[in-house]
Formats: structure tokens, sequence, C-alpha cells
């Protein structure tokens, strides 16, 4: 989009995968008041998801999750001056454009929450704002970019405070990426069918051998160890969502969680800034839950 | 030469590979030790806030301003600018105070309000492909400061002998020329040293 003058362009690829470059090697935390958002950005956060519930709670809660109250939104984002996030629901375009409305800086259309739409994500293309979403794969992940989304990060299993589902999504990008740019390129075409890619993006993951867009971490990390980890496997950030607020000490581990992701290879200072940290959120071993309690399931 | 890149956060390999294409060794740094053997360095856009409290808390403002003290140049895009400024509206302290510039941090909006166009840099280029995210501006600017571009009425980039700043990303697009003009002035500080 331009201004009148045509001299200004808003919502264009560069400017809304620039903003998730700029987040690049940083925590984002989820927060649920004002209060916890400027814990978050005393800590060191580069941006904070504002949420009604973080995702335990949710898990806890049961019935249908949606998108927060406005009024807990404006709230997180007159409390800080990094950037806000929100979530919308699989699909439903309508609060995303509520979000949009609102001037959240980005829009997480995220698993979750209940998805909205039982076939197609929104199409994010159409928004000024920019897109993260949540993908297992190299083909999910594509998928996301082709419909508009502007940064991509695992899905892992959110809430469960479990690093397993997050590593395994993470280690299945990264292989397959690699696998594709050492494809010759006459194979790229069945490829892309076999992993339901758009075949335009594949090609350039051939060419230049790495997601057009930036990819964190997500769901499941809950200690410094857990952040350190997956930036050793190839994350340019990590989002963590109850893993802050759900342990003992959540100053303290906001702290040390921003900085064993800056210092993610100096191992004697992840030692020295684990130490007395108190007990980690609670976790859960993910063959314990049900099928349909299985948040990386949605989305399609 | 050497020119590091500070990498706290942000968009850092970014300017490690604009620095390379302009012709520059450049690394990424996050130890104070490791300024020590650099030529110049580049803040680069990232968080702000973020950038500020772990520059203060991995005790690296006072090492870095010294290197600005001592005449090493410094370039600062978006959030570096803002660290370089000596002057934040709003704000009472500062972070390496060494631009003598009045800094508005996101002087043009939020994310949504974010852009990019095409900017005339003086001595640079009359076509330079400007990204804007979240961007500064510059209020106030000192004597010694020269302004080398605006938009409209607000200035978005200055220098002021070895300092550089701009308040878009010279590090997100293919175009090096800033980055050249940076790298021009390492060379020349490390010539008037070796005299």
């Amino acid at each position: 989009m331009t201004d009148q003058s045509g001299r200004f362009a808003t919502g264009t690829e560069r400017v809304k995968r620039g903003m998730a470059q700029m987040q690049k090697g940083g925590v984002i935390m989820d927060v649920v008041n004002a209060e916890q958002a400027k814990i978050a950005e005393d800590a060191g956060a580069v941006a904070v998801m504002a949420l009604e519930r973080v995702p335990a709670d949710i898990r806890a809660a049961g019935g249908v999750a949606r998108m927060a109250d406005p009024r807990v939104v404006e709230e997180v984002m007159n409390a800080v001056t990094i950037p806000v996030m929100a979530k919308a629901r699989i699909g439903h375009f309508v609060e995303a454009r509520l979000l949009e409305a609102m001037g959240v800086d980005y829009i997480d259309e995220s698993e979750v929450l209940t998805p909205a739409d039982d076939k197609y994500h929104i199409d994010k293309s159409t928004f000024t704002v920019p897109f993260v979403c949540g993908a297992r794969n190299l083909g999910e992940a594509l998928r996301r970019i082709g419909e508009g989304a502007s940064m991509i990060r695992t899905k892992g299993e959110p809430g469960t405070g479990n690093i397993v589902e997050a590593v395994k999504h993470m280690r299945q990008m990264m292989a397959e990426i690699r696998k594709v740019q050492n494809m010759s390129r006459d194979e790229l075409m069945a490829e892309a069918k076999n992993i339901g890619a758009p075949f335009e993006l594949l090609l350039e993951i051939h060419e230049k051998g790495r997601l057009p867009v930036v990819n964190f971490a997500a769901g499941g990390v809950a200690t410094p160890a857990d952040a350190a980890l997956m930036m050793h496997l190839g994350s340019d950030g990590v989002f963590v969502g109850s893993g802050i607020f759900k342990s003992e000490q959540p100053a303290k581990f906001a702290r040390a969680i921003v900085e064993a992701t800056t210092h993610y290879e100096d191992f004697s200072r992840i030692v020295e800034l684990s130490k007395n940290l108190g007990s980690a959120m609670p976790g859960i071993e993910i063959s314990a839950l049900e099928q349909a309690d299985r948040m990386q399931e949605r989305g399609w | 030469m050497k020119i590091g890149v500070l990498a706290l956060q942000g968009a850092v390999e970014e300017h490690v590979r604009m620095l390379e294409k302009s012709g520059a060794e450049a690394l990424s740094v996050k130890h104070p030790h490791e300024l020590e053997t650099l030529d110049g360095l580049v803040i680069p856009g990232g968080e702000s806030t973020t950038i500020s409290k772990l520059m203060h808390q991995y005790k690296l403002t006072e090492p870095i301003k010294q290197m600005g003290l001592a005449g090493k140049p410094l370039f600062g895009t978006c959030a570096g600018l803002i660290m370089l400024a000596r002057r934040i509206e709003g704000v009472s302290s500062c972070h390496l105070g060494l631009l003598d510039i009045t800094v508005r941090r996101n002087a043009f909006g939020r994310q949504r309000e974010s852009f990019e166009t095409a900017l005339d840099i003086s001595g640079v280029a009359d076509d330079y492909e400007a990204v804007f995210i979240r961007a500064p501006s510059v209020t106030d600017v000192g004597p010694g400061v020269e302004v080398l571009s605006s938009v409209d009425d607000r200035i978005v980039v200055v220098r002021q002998g070895h300092l550089l700043g701009a308040a878009f990303h010279p590090e997100l697009t293919e175009d090096h020329r800033l980055h050249s003009l940076f790298v021009t002035m390492v060379q020349d500080s490390m010539k008037m040293t070796t005299i």
C-alpha cells in the first residue's frame, strides 16, 4: 500500500519481514497484564505476546480459546515500548483485522487458540501488519509463507514445558532445508507436490539454503538451557509462553532465559545464570496427552 | 581492517554481509574484550530497549563509549542510532551519548505505519531504497552534526566526524552504498592514527 503521494509504501514484504529480522537473537514472552509486560521488558524481552491466559492455563481451562479481550491487549500496549504481538484463531481473519485496527505490531495466527476454520488459514498477504505462524515441517512453513506469513516458529507442544516437540520440529525443518538445497533442480517439482509446498518458495530454499523469513523456536521452552538448545539447532530466537510466569521467580527466570539466548555458546555462563532460579514450570509428558489435546495437530 | 557488528540482538548477519560486500572484514562481537581489536563498530537495528539493557548488563556501554571517544568510527542504524544519541526525547538519560543529536523513538508510529521510501542521501545516493521499521527520527542536531538526509522535515541520516547514524535499516536491502561510506570512514581514521 502506498500513500497519496506514492512515496511511502507500508506493509511491503521487506517492511513486514524486516520487523521479524529486528527480533533475531531475542526472546518473546507471553504476558497477561501490564505488570507482567513490564517484568518482561525489564528482563530484556524483544517483544511481548499479549494474551488473556498463557497456554498452560488455556490447556487447563479447556473449552474454546479465542482472541484476547482488546482491553488486555491495550493495557499491555500502553505499558511497554517494545513491540506487542497478539494471537488470532487460525482462519479467523476478523479477529486479525481487529488486532490490526488496534495497532498491534505482529499477529500470531496460532494453534494455541481453538481454530475458527477447519480448512483454510488467513490470507495474510492482504494485511499491513505482519504475521507469525507455527509449523512442524518445511511444507507447512512454506504454505504459511505462501499465504503471507513474515515469520515462522516451530509449533512444539504449547503449555507443556516439554521441549521435545520443538526440537523435533526444528530438526525436521532444518533437515528438509538441507535436503532441498542438495536436490537437483529437476527433483524440485515432485518434492513440492510431496510436501505440499509452493514450488517458487521451494526453489528459493534450493538456491539460498535457508527460509526466506526468520524462524523462531516455540512450544515447550521452560529453562535457559532449553532456549540455548534451540539456538544451537538453528533458531533465530525464542518464544517463551508459559515458561516465565509459571516459574517460581519470573523476573529472574526471564533475565536468565534472555542471557542464555544471547550467549548460547557460553556454557559456563549458562551454568552460572541457571543457579538458584527456583523451580521451572511443571512439565507434561507428551505421551500423557490425548490426541485431541495436542495443539500442534491444529493447522492445515 | 576489522569492523565489528554488535551482536546482542537484531539484524547482525545482515550488517556483516553488507560490510563484506563493501570490502571490509566483518565479525559479530558480544564480549567487551572483542572490541579491542576493532577499527570500527556497527550497532545494528533491533529493539532499542533490549539492546540498551543488554549493553549495560553485559558491561559493553563503557568500552564502546571509549572506542567512540578514541576516534574509532561507529555506525548506528535505527536502534543503534538511539544508542549513539546524546539526548532521547522523554527520557532523562542516554546510552552512549556520543552523537550530538536529540532522537524521538518510534517517531513514525507503530509497525502498521512502518514504510519504505526512496531517499536522497547527500554524497551517497539520490535513490537510496530505505526501509523504516518502527523507526526513530532526529529532532535536533548540535553544531558539529551534518544532516545527510531527511524525510519531509524529519532528519533520518546524520554524520558527526567519525560517527554515522541512520534511522532506517540499510542492512535490509542489497544497496551497500551507505556501508561503503562507513568503510571509507574507517579507512580514513586508520590513516590518521598511523600518522
